[in-house]
């Protein structure tokens, strides 16, 4: 049950965040939309080379955050390991065929002013709200 | 520095989303949770990044090339097609399951649990079928 949110460390990490998009944006040229990074490597496209660098730079992050700061790392939503495998294949898969995630179309497209970001995010957001209303009817609250 | 600038923002990447707390699932899921105990923290997060983003492509945008390379690599596509629609439709379903989108889902992997193997699996598995997917609606085109 969350009945505490982060505004200031929401705000704050959320910078971080745009920071990080600006800067693989401007100096690189590159848009910070993970699920293409990731695509980009699946199979491997022109350039894999820096893909793979921010791929590992994320992992590394984890590492640190594991190590100075476990309290951010969350337990898991799901008690059943198939369902997260199930999670994981419908990110995969929708983030592919949408062209995007919640960086690629959310952070960077509406920066952008992308019409093509909007609906997406709009879409997953709407779609997320309503799974989780299916899955608090029918599992009695899945999280 | 090209490579230099990748490592940095990656790691930025990770360490906001620590810091803005998208590393928790239950707290992205409350999020989605509009209906219930609603959680704003992403919000905030998503309202942090525009800020900062916004007003950096504003600046960036008046470039004819990025520091580093010879052109800007930006989406080509700009119509409302449906696969972006069935696509991100489907990936907010998994989202809500597991409380995880591609970012935090490699960033977790840093702290090596199973929940995180299994997860980053799945979203490779996936992502090659989507490729598979994208394939057949840009035959229909």
């Amino acid at each position: 049950m969350i009945d505490d949110y982060l505004f200031v460390n929401g705000l704050i990490g959320g910078a971080m965040l745009g920071l990080s998009s600006a800067l693989l944006f401007h100096f690189n040229g590159r848009i910070a939309g993970i699920s293409g990074i990731l695509g980009g490597l699946l199979p491997p496209r022109e350039d894999p080379a820096w893909r793979a660098l921010f791929v590992s730079a994320l992992v590394i992050g984890g590492a640190l955050v594991e190590l100075l700061m476990p309290d951010k790392l969350g337990a898991p939503v799901q008690p059943s390991l198939a369902l997260i495998a199930l999670a994981g294949l419908l990110v995969g898969f929708g983030t592919r065929l949408g062209c995007g995630c919640t960086s690629g179309h959310g952070i960077c497209g509406l920066s952008r002013f992308s019409k093509r970001s909007l609906v997406a995010t709009i879409t997953f957001i709407g779609s997320g709200a309503v799974a989780v209303v299916l899955m608090r009817m029918f599992a009695g609250g899945a999280a | 520095m090209k490579s230099a600038i990748v490592f940095v923002a990656g790691l930025l990447f990770a360490l906001g989303l620590a810091i803005g707390g998208m590393l928790d699932p239950a707290r992205v899921v409350g999020f989605l949770d509009f209906f219930g105990a609603w959680d704003p923290t992403l919000m905030f997060v998503m309202c942090g990044a525009l800020a900062v983003n916004t007003v950096a492509y504003q600046i960036s945008k008046r470039r004819e090339r990025p520091v580093y390379d010879d052109h800007f690599h930006l989406p080509k596509q700009s119509a409302i097609t449906p696969d972006l629609v069935l696509g991100s439709a489907i990936f907010g379903v998994g989202w809500a399951l597991a409380g995880y989108c591609p970012g935090p889902a490699i960033t977790s992997l840093g702290s090596g649990t199973l929940t995180s193997v299994i997860l980053v699996a799945g979203l490779i598995v996936g992502s090659l079928l989507g490729r598979s997917a994208s394939k057949l609606f840009e035959k229909q085109s």
